[in-house]
């Protein structure tokens, strides 16, 4: 066992882990923002929203992430024809791109379902007092719901967030060398499987603690005004 | 578009060993679970310690890497200990062996939380009641709080079942014949690798709505007598 030599490689691996966490706060963040229609579509009263909302949430949460990375990274393949036609093979070809896409449309379906429960909590009591200053529509969403059912997901979209960092590591699969990528690289260069391994479970626990550090700052500061304490 | 070329059976065996390895891997999980539970709400320091390391590395490190660490690092970590002492050893995992094991150790941790919360969910009053008709703690937790905490797990290994099948598909990686590897053997002898990834996926879909199926049979009969749940 030779963890001294490792330091040498932790340069390169730190490299990895950015690229980790850029594929994952950006796949997070677009998710975030698509993920709010697509939950309003999925409790829409009309069947023409709801359908196509339920479909997509049913499918990419009932699939394993790595079935959808292959299904748009190489199964794109398959239609590059067409897709060279309107002008998309570029983005299909790249890895980076296919990553990003998938990890995003996995993302959204899980937040939109965290989102769907968190509306479906707020408490009736607020959106009529609400209703009752006159507020109605998009006002009262921004105003009332939207802002309390946040409140409600922050717990369950932590541990989304935490998973999804996770799942980033599939992206090496398709050639990206994110942290896991890095590390099994250096494990064919080097063939010191454990050492290498063992030290990429350590950043990886780094990232995830930080983050739930991050999250309970973050709801400590939200729900200020609910605190008895002071 | 749905020309199989003769990889249809192929596919369909690759999805039972899918479930094979799946429950495999289930059912350490819950033996892991008890276990962890038990640890986690255990008076001795040193079991609650080891609890709480198990269930923060684990779940703090992805699935991909364990299942490496396991199936590569732990047979070069065996042989370089054993060249150490002397001995020259070759050691290979069975890919089953080695997916079913890691997948368990993995969702061991999430049942461990799964128990722990349902051990606690039941009144303190419940075991007082049976230590005072004389019941052993051995008895006690057979038929008095065992019976009551699978109940009230019930739903919660649900979703450690349904994250769990999903992630059977990592195991293709080293090798074992599950579905996505049969996908990946069919997309690159066919050319059609979306055909084939799509319907690896209809397959996924197909066991998770069969077991939710399953878990709402399962949790109907377990609240039998238990009045409105």
């Amino acid at each position: 066992m030779n963890f001294t030599t490792m330091l040498e490689y932790l340069p390169q691996m730190l490299d990895g882990a950015w690229l980790s966490l850029q594929i994952t706060g950006l796949s997070l963040f677009l998710g975030f923002l698509l993920a709010i229609p697509v939950s309003l579509m999925r409790l829409s009263h009309l069947a023409a929203l709801r359908l196509p909302a339920q479909l997509y949430m049913f499918y990419f949460r009932g699939t394993p992430l790595l079935v959808q990375l292959f299904l748009i990274y190489y199964g794109s393949g398959q239609f590059r024809h067409e897709l060279e036609q309107i002008g998309l093979w570029a983005f299909f070809r790249d890895a980076w791109f296919c990553a990003v896409f998938a990890l995003t449309l996995n993302a959204c379906a899980y937040t939109a379902e965290i989102f769907r429960g968190a509306i479906l909590a707020v408490p009736k009591s607020d959106i009529q007092a609400g209703k009752a200053f006159g507020m109605s529509g998009l006002l009262l969403f921004r105003r009332i719901i939207f802002p309390k059912a946040l409140r409600i997901a922050l717990p369950s979209y932590g541990n989304e967030v935490i998973f999804l960092l996770q799942a980033s590591s599939l992206v090496s699969i398709i050639t990206l060398m994110d942290l896991t990528g890095v590390a099994s690289r250096l494990v064919a260069k080097t063939f010191a499987v454990y050492e290498i391994y063992i030290l990429t479970a350590a950043i990886y626990i780094a990232i995830t603690y930080m983050l739930v550090v991050i999250f309970k700052l973050f709801e400590r500061i939200l729900n200020k005004h609910l605190r008895t304490d002071s | 578009m749905f020309d199989l070329q003769g990889y249809g059976p192929s596919l369909l065996a690759g999805a039972s060993m899918t479930i094979a390895v799946g429950l495999s891997a289930m059912v350490m999980a819950c033996i892991l679970g008890l276990v962890g539970a038990w640890a986690k709400l255990s008076a001795s320091y040193t079991a609650r310690a080891t609890a709480a390391v198990y269930t923060t590395v684990i779940r703090g490190t992805p699935e991909l890497i364990l299942l490496l660490l396991l199936y590569y690092g732990v047979p070069t970590l065996v042989q370089d200990l054993a060249s150490l002492a002397g001995y020259e050893i070759i050691l290979n995992f069975n890919p089953f062996l080695a997916g079913a094991v890691t997948l368990g150790l993995i969702y061991g941790a999430f049942a461990t939380e799964v128990f722990r919360g349902a051990f606690e969910a039941i009144p303190r009053g419940q075991t007082e009641a049976a230590q005072a008709l004389g019941m052993s703690r051995f008895r006690v937790a057979v038929h008095i709080t065992l019976p009551q905490a699978m109940r009230i797990a019930l739903p919660g290994l649900g979703n450690v079942w349904m994250i769990l099948i999903k992630a059977t598909a990592l195991v293709s990686i080293i090798q074992l014949d599950e579905v996505m590897r049969k996908a990946k053997i069919a997309a690159g002898a066919t050319h059609q690798p979306f055909t084939f990834y799509l319907l690896a996926s209809f397959i996924f879909l197909g066991i998770t709505l069969i077991s939710s199926l399953v878990q709402r049979q399962l949790e109907k009969k377990a609240h039998r007598g238990v009045g409105q749940a």
